[in-house]
């Protein structure tokens, strides 16, 4: 039992940072929420130069056959920064495909995924009108939809792979409040789909993918809007004093505190958990990512209350830190659909 | 980072879980389950002599002082199994929590020598003099005097909220010994024997009606001269290193005792029905995250292995642990509804739950209240300035 990085881990954790943070800029990261949400750019160089993309993923298939602890660690750079890129297909559609997928599917998908040359985005829907290997329907919300190659669609107990240049596909944009990662509608009318062999792992893969990376995301991005209130508190000047000498103040970036340190051991709790293959795994996961979407909401919220004025203006950053929290807070099931999870098992209900 | 244990570990486990289950079994059958600090106070005596016996006592010390020098892991296991167990809480957690390590830190080889075999034999119970009337959250302040007399030091004072004093054998003094020096200057830390004519314990009755702590009051209380750890003056920095010890491997015992109270609520509203109500549900589940969240927090801190930085789990902990308690303590009572406001038997008694609801708000005052916390927090984890004070 070792609950702390290995120097591995340490390594790949500076590193990450430290391209987040030279890379995803407030102006890049600005210039593709004007386009179509993503810095082409920053992730370009994050698969290639860098080659964490393929992190998580098997190694022979281009990726670098590490665990959800690596991932989470990438993805906690990332959404520190809130950077526009489409990270979360990695670790959605990319893992459902290598646990659920067949051989040929894997060989085909996944070192173009690892290696940028192709963007994936998944989402689930509650049922889906399938016509031998055609499917007809409407996926609302899907995450960077507008800008993926390929889609993999979930419904219960069944998942497909659909190309979006395939005949039948038609997706449209739609205006998203997080303008990091814009939502798409994507409508099927007997579009060729591929059936994963094994639904039942890609769907886990998906869902355990999903919530580490958007949990990871929110540790990423709470911790760094309470830095950067907590660097204002000491700059900003009012009745003479430092903002930050006021209790009033020091008492919220506290409270801050205390629910960052927790949403870390969640955290990594659940992608060691699942790295582990723990029957702790799927409470961990519920855990990880109501508590940690909620802790970055209430950062990034304490964020613009404590800028004051200048924190509502769309010129300082704090709206993007507030609005990737909100998307958060939803996606992938809301907070007290995942507490619900835990109640149920808590009062030793089946699932 | 790797959360499993090893086959050794695990077998280590099973170790002491046979151990303690078989004691609270038998000879010890009768204070299975005690959730208050004080509650048959001469068997827990007995029951801290059992432990040392069989080297259950105080595993991380070194073998030299009672202990088995045990890993950190093993340190996790025998906690978790402990509270597991249902063995109630240890009557000498100060001496071997926070006096033990402190003396074996910074106390002189003739203080070892003196005191550890007793603490860790379970002969020796300490408590601990920090709180006056007028030094609660500004610890610092204490008044209570100390002098050099003829070889012996005397102190005179006053020391409050001494959780224990009434069954232990000794106490840890902060005292001012410095003439005219102000806040943490000129403080010296003692060690008082406290069965001496100087030394008078009375009982403060709490909300809940029992009597844990005290009032301890000094006259010309006295101890040896070599009676202090570390130098004359060093007294806050000591105490405030032993207030360190605190968030040792300990807290996940008390988590443990905390996972028996949200069961006991589990079983409460599954079977009066609360267990229905969605609201209930997500407090209930609020509940479970937080209390994993402290698990997997102490894990953290115990394996932190980066000294560069604050600890945000350490520095964190208590007002995340005391804060979580006192919503359970008002998620039990929610539950429970109007039969957890009336006691069994004809005397002012509370079961667990409703003792819970009660004691819980201590947990968020005592050791530094959620108000002080915030303030470290911001201070030392988040290097925000520091309260100004007027009177130093």
């Amino acid at each position: 039992m070792l609950f702390a990085f290995t120097d591995e881990q340490k390594m790949i954790a500076e590193t990450a940072q430290t391209f987040f943070r030279d890379n995803a800029t407030s102006a890049r990261t600005r210039l593709a929420m004007g386009g179509d949400g993503v810095d082409r750019q920053l992730w370009s160089a994050f698969c290639t130069e860098l080659g964490l993309a393929g992190i998580a993923l098997p190694e022979g298939h281009g990726g670098a056959g590490l665990g959800m602890v690596e991932f989470a660690i990438v993805a906690e750079a990332a959404g520190a920064q809130v950077a526009a890129i489409p990270l979360l297909g990695l670790a959605t559609a990319a893992r459902a495909i290598a646990a659920g997928g067949s051989e040929e599917q894997k060989a085909e998908w996944l070192p173009r995924l690892a290696g940028g040359e192709a963007i994936a985005a998944c989402e689930g829907v509650p049922a889906m009108a399938a016509q031998g290997s055609r499917l007809t329907g409407t996926i609302e919300f899907v995450p960077h939809g507008a800008v993926a190659d390929m889609f993999v669609f979930v419904a219960p107990g069944k998942a497909w792979i659909v190309r979006a240049d395939a005949p039948g596909v038609s997706v449209k944009a739609q205006v998203t409040m997080d303008q990091t990662r814009p939502f798409a509608t994507v409508t099927l009318s007997g579009a060729e789909a591929e059936a994963l062999d094994d639904p039942a792992a890609a769907i886990a893969a998906a869902h355990s993918g999903g919530w580490i990376c958007l949990a990871a995301e929110a540790l990423g991005g709470a911790q760094e809007a309470l830095d950067r209130t907590v660097a204002y508190a000491m700059e900003r000047v009012q009745f003479g004093r430092q903002i930050g000498s006021f209790q009033a103040y020091k008492h919220r970036l506290a409270d801050v505190m205390v629910e960052i340190e927790q949403a870390r051991s969640a955290v990594y709790w659940a992608a060691c958990a699942v790295d582990e293959n723990s029957d702790e795994a799927q409470l961990a996961l519920h855990a990880a990512k109501s508590f940690a979407a909620d802790t970055f909401f209430m950062a990034a919220g304490n964020m613009i209350q404590l800028h004051g004025g200048i924190g509502f203006t769309w010129e300082h950053d704090a709206h993007l830190f507030f609005k990737r929290a909100r998307s958060i807070q939803t996606m992938l099931g809301g907070g007290n659909f995942h507490r619900e999870q835990v109640a149920a098992m808590v009062l030793g209900e089946a699932a | 980072m790797k959360l499993g244990f090893s086959p050794e570990e695990e077998a280590f486990r099973a170790e002491c879980a046979d151990w303690l289950i078989c004691q609270m079994a038998g000879e010890f059958s009768d204070i299975k389950g005690i959730t208050t600090l004080t509650a048959k106070a001469e068997r827990r005596k007995e029951w801290e002599q059992r432990l040392a016996e069989f080297k259950w006592s105080c595993i991380g010390w070194p073998e030299q002082w009672g202990g088995r020098n045990a890993t950190l892991a093993q340190q996790v296991i025998f906690a978790e199994e402990y509270a597991r167990a249902g063995v109630p809480g240890r009557v000498n957690h100060i001496g071997i929590e926070l006096a033990g390590p402190t003396i074996l830190a910074l106390g002189s080889d003739e203080q070892k020598q003196r005191f550890l075999p007793g603490i860790a034999a379970g002969t020796t119970i300490f408590c601990q003099g920090f709180s006056e009337p007028n030094a609660g959250s500004d610890l610092a302040s204490v008044r209570t005097k100390g002098r050099l007399e003829a070889g012996e030091w005397v102190v005179n004072g006053q020391k409050i909220w001494t959780s224990l004093a009434h069954i232990s054998d000794w106490i840890f003094v902060v005292t001012r010994t410095e003439e005219g020096s102000k806040g943490p200057k000129g403080l010296t830390f003692l060690m008082m024997p406290l069965d001496q004519p100087g030394i008078d314990v009375r009982g403060i009755t709490q909300i809940n009606g029992d009597a844990e702590f005290n009032e301890t009051f000094l006259t010309d209380a006295r101890c040896p001269a070599d009676s202090l750890i570390g130098n004359v003056g060093e007294g806050w920095k000591i105490a405030m290193g032993l207030l360190a010890f605190e968030r040792g491997v300990s807290t996940l015992g008390q988590q443990m005792a905390f996972r028996n109270e949200l069961d006991e609520i589990v079983t409460a509203a599954k079977a009066n029905g609360a267990a229905n109500d969605p609201l209930i549900r997500q407090r209930i589940a609020k509940a479970e995250i937080g209390l994993r969240l402290m698990r997997y927090g102490a894990l953290r801190m115990l394996s932190n292995n980066d000294h560069s930085k604050i600890d945000g789990a350490a520095l964190t902990y208590k007002i995340q642990w005391a804060t979580w308690r006192r919503n359970l303590g008002e998620l039990a009572m929610d539950v429970l509804g109007q039969a957890g406001e009336v006691g069994e038997g004809s005397k002012y008694e509370w079961g667990t739950l409703p003792n819970l609801f009660l004691y819980s708000r201590a947990d968020t005052i005592y050791g530094g209240t959620n108000q002080i916390q915030r303030n470290l927090i911001a201070e030392r984890g988040l290097g925000l300035p520091r309260e100004p004070r007027s009177d130093l």
